[in-house]
């Protein structure tokens, strides 16, 4: 037989070690990542009569229910906010976080098919599952500004840091995202698991209260769930309360950051077994 | 001529049984509760499901994979397609790399046509304007233009299987890995995805292209590879590997034994062991005169009972045309007195009788499965064997009869010119 000259364009060869996904291929890929994104959008509100406003519904509804309940009745603290506000600002970030962990955390095995049929970088289906989440967030952001306008809360002059934690909360999705959708591939418990963890952290974040109530001695450890950070940061962004950067916050990234970085290697390890053992 | 695929002792190694490998998950209180099984490696038997694999492929060959189920056709093509990753040595690909491993992956049944097309495409690997390119070309091979904002869960299955095809079809990629896409759909369409294939091939790309269809793979390859247990035990030109694949290669005469590792763990509790055909006088061989009965018997266990269990062979020519379908329980009778079988140790037979084959080579295809609930074992090409014509009906003109069965007619020759006188006297 004839030998050739030419490099491979590809060469096969067994995995090992450790190390991240390829994030070049990935970006030769984007357009498949734009169509699962645009897929998973699609298909979660075809056949439904509200459609695309159950993205607003849901965060409104659970707000109205919070202002009545922490709000009105047990008087909640709001750092001087309409609790009303106060909440859905927390509700916004905290919403995305909890929709697109869970989403992340069942999107390779319910992609079977996919995963045992076809080649192509395998991060596109959790990070579009956690994209197509991004979409509601963006929905109901234009809530919270019908409410600021309501309620006559102004913009605070650090509204430009908002996409920061925005990112933050994305780093801090994908970290944990990426965490669940492998694990789920080699145990179905994560499935179980991922929903109670949600309820969990929903208690140790500042969603239906200020993190001023957390004691000061306290506040370092409560901000190594980095889901606090975000949330933090969301309302001293857009309201002005007192929970801006300060040590617990950059601990939050710190946490974040190594989720991310942790996540990613342990999904390129696992990811030799996607095929096989999905 | 440069190369478009190298692999260097390519091998797969699965492991077997043991929490992670026999079934399809392990929960994580059988990880939990056995620490010490967490630093521990290679506690599970291995199977080298594909091993010591070098081939190299010219550009623009079109190279056909045979072999039984279990030989390692699919892994080699998953490992190609980049799916899965190999145990040991490397391949080289020259090329972009599109497979068919299966039509219509990632189809979703609510979105539309339309919007199948831009996501199947994207899946497969294709660019956005590229499929828009070839949008149109598409949409007419598939041949539905006026369901094409309807969603697929409205489409037949004819027209959801002719879009898949037709969407993978149009990939346009170097290297093409094909398996068994023609198995399924209507005859029109497989005519016409084999056109499509003969298209491909001879545009100048490579393919691989894995089909227990013998006529299939003697019409598109030139070259054939047969795998047994994880090895190429025959690479050449494909008449002679279909031969040798049909034949004395892989075959025993007569007769095909299933070890423990042939057989599946998703068999369970189906275990076969032996398919055989036996001449009248009892005797196991792989050639019969046609004028004689060929009795083949299945010898299988049960290690639970099973509910409906339908144990069967088709039968079919060597190009790959089915002669028949038969079941052991196609007696309504049967099929009462055996609604649920036992566990246990069986045998069952049926009886082909004779001058009903034509002279050839016959394949035995074997089917274990329940009606419409799940399918225990199937093994295409199982068994083949050779019908002489000696004193056959017809053997007095020495020619070739056409027709896949040469059944014994009854013929009555009546002559008409001259009245029965007997009937008017009768009268």
């Amino acid at each position: 037989m004839t030998t050739s000259s030419r490099t491979p364009t590809y060469i096969i060869r067994p995995p090992r070690g450790w190390g991240i996904p390829d994030l070049g291929e990935l970006w030769r890929y984007r357009e498949l990542l734009y169509f699962l994104t645009w897929r998973n959008i699609k298909v979660r509100y075809k056949q439904t009569v509200l459609g695309v406003a159950w993205a607003v519904l849901q965060p409104f509804v659970t707000m109205v229910v919070f202002s009545i309940f922490f709000g009105r009745l047990a008087k909640m603290p709001s750092d001087d906010l309409p609790y009303p506000i106060f909440a859905y600002a927390g509700l916004l970030p905290w919403d995305f976080f909890a929709k697109a962990f869970n989403q992340a955390g069942r999107s390779l095995v319910s992609s079977r098919p996919m995963l045992t049929k076809v080649y192509f970088p395998r991060l596109a289906i959790p990070l579009a599952a956690i994209f197509s989440a991004l979409v509601d967030f963006f929905i109901a952001f234009g809530v919270l500004a019908g409410l600021m306008v309501w309620y006559g809360v102004r913009p605070t002059p650090h509204l430009w840091t908002l996409p920061f934690f925005l990112l933050l909360a994305l780093v801090v999705t994908i970290g944990a995202g990426l965490w669940a959708a492998a694990l789920n591939v080699l145990y179905r418990d994560v499935g179980y698991i991922v929903p109670y963890i949600v309820n969990l952290l929903f208690f140790v974040t500042p969603v239906v209260y200020s993190s001023n109530l957390v004691p000061a001695k306290w506040r370092l450890i409560y901000s190594l769930n980095p889901m606090a950070g975000v949330v933090n940061g969301f309302r001293w962004a857009l309201l002005g309360t007192p929970t801006g950067p300060d040590a617990g916050m950059a601990l939050s990234v710190l946490v974040a950051l190594l989720l991310l970085g942790s996540g990613l290697v342990f999904f390129r390890y696992m990811e030799r077994y996607f095929a096989d053992r999905v | 001529m440069s190369l478009a695929i190298r692999t260097h002792d390519l091998g797969k190694r699965y492991r077997l049984g043991g929490p992670a490998g026999g079934r399809e998950y392990r929960t994580l209180r059988e990880t939990l509760v056995r620490p010490w099984t967490w630093f521990r490696r290679e506690r599970h038997p291995t199977l080298w499901a594909l091993r010591h694999i070098n081939l190299e492929v010219p550009a623009g060959q079109v190279l056909g994979l045979i072999g039984r189920n279990g030989a390692g056709k699919s892994t080699l093509l998953k490992i190609l397609s980049r799916v899965t990753e190999p145990t040991e040595g490397y391949a080289e690909l020259y090329g972009r790399v599109g497979s068919l491993l299966e039509v219509g992956t990632g189809f979703h049944p609510e979105l539309t046509g339309r919007e199948n097309i831009y996501l199947n495409g994207a899946i497969l690997g294709m660019r956005r304007a590229e499929i828009e390119r070839k949008f149109d070309a598409i949409v007419a091979f598939a041949g539905v233009e006026k369901f094409i904002d309807t969603p697929v869960k409205f489409y037949s299955s004819g027209m959801y299987l002719r879009l898949a095809f037709a969407v993978a079809a149009h990939l346009e990629p170097e290297i093409l890995l094909v398996d068994e896409v023609l198995a399924v759909g209507d005859a029109e369409f497989q005519r016409k995805s084999l056109g499509k294939m003969g298209e491909v091939a001879a545009s100048g790309r490579t393919v691989i292209f894995v089909s227990h269809n013998m006529s299939a793979i003697l019409h598109l390859t030139q070259r054939a590879v047969v795998l047994d247990k994880g090895r190429i035990v025959f690479d050449g030109p494909t008449p002679d590997a279909v031969d040798f694949y049909l034949s004395a290669g892989v075959h025993r005469s007569g007769e095909r034994v299933w070890t423990a590792e042939e057989v599946p763990p998703q068999a369970h509790p189906f275990r076969p062991h032996a398919l055989r055909v036996r001449d009248p006088k009892g005797r196991v061989t792989d050639t019969f005169a046609a004028i004689h009965d060929i009795t083949v018997e299945w010898e299988y266990s049960l290690a639970e009972p099973i509910r409906g269990l339908r144990v069967g062979i088709y039968l079919l020519t060597m190009r790959g045309e089915y002669v028949f379908t038969s079941f052991d329980t196609d007696d309504p009778a049967a099929y009462e007195t055996w609604s649920e079988r036992p566990a246990g140790h069986y045998v069952s037979r049926a009886r082909i009788p004779g001058h009903l084959l034509n002279e050839g080579r016959y394949v035995l295809a074997v089917n274990a499965s329940t009606f419409g609930h799940r399918t225990y074992f199937h093994e295409e090409n199982a068994l083949s064997f050779l019908v002489d014509a000696t004193g056959a009906v017809g053997f007095q003109w020495p020619e070739r009869r056409l027709g896949v069965i040469r059944p014994l007619l009854e013929w009555r020759i009546e002559r008409l010119d001259e009245r029965p006188q007997p009937l008017r006297e009768a009268a």
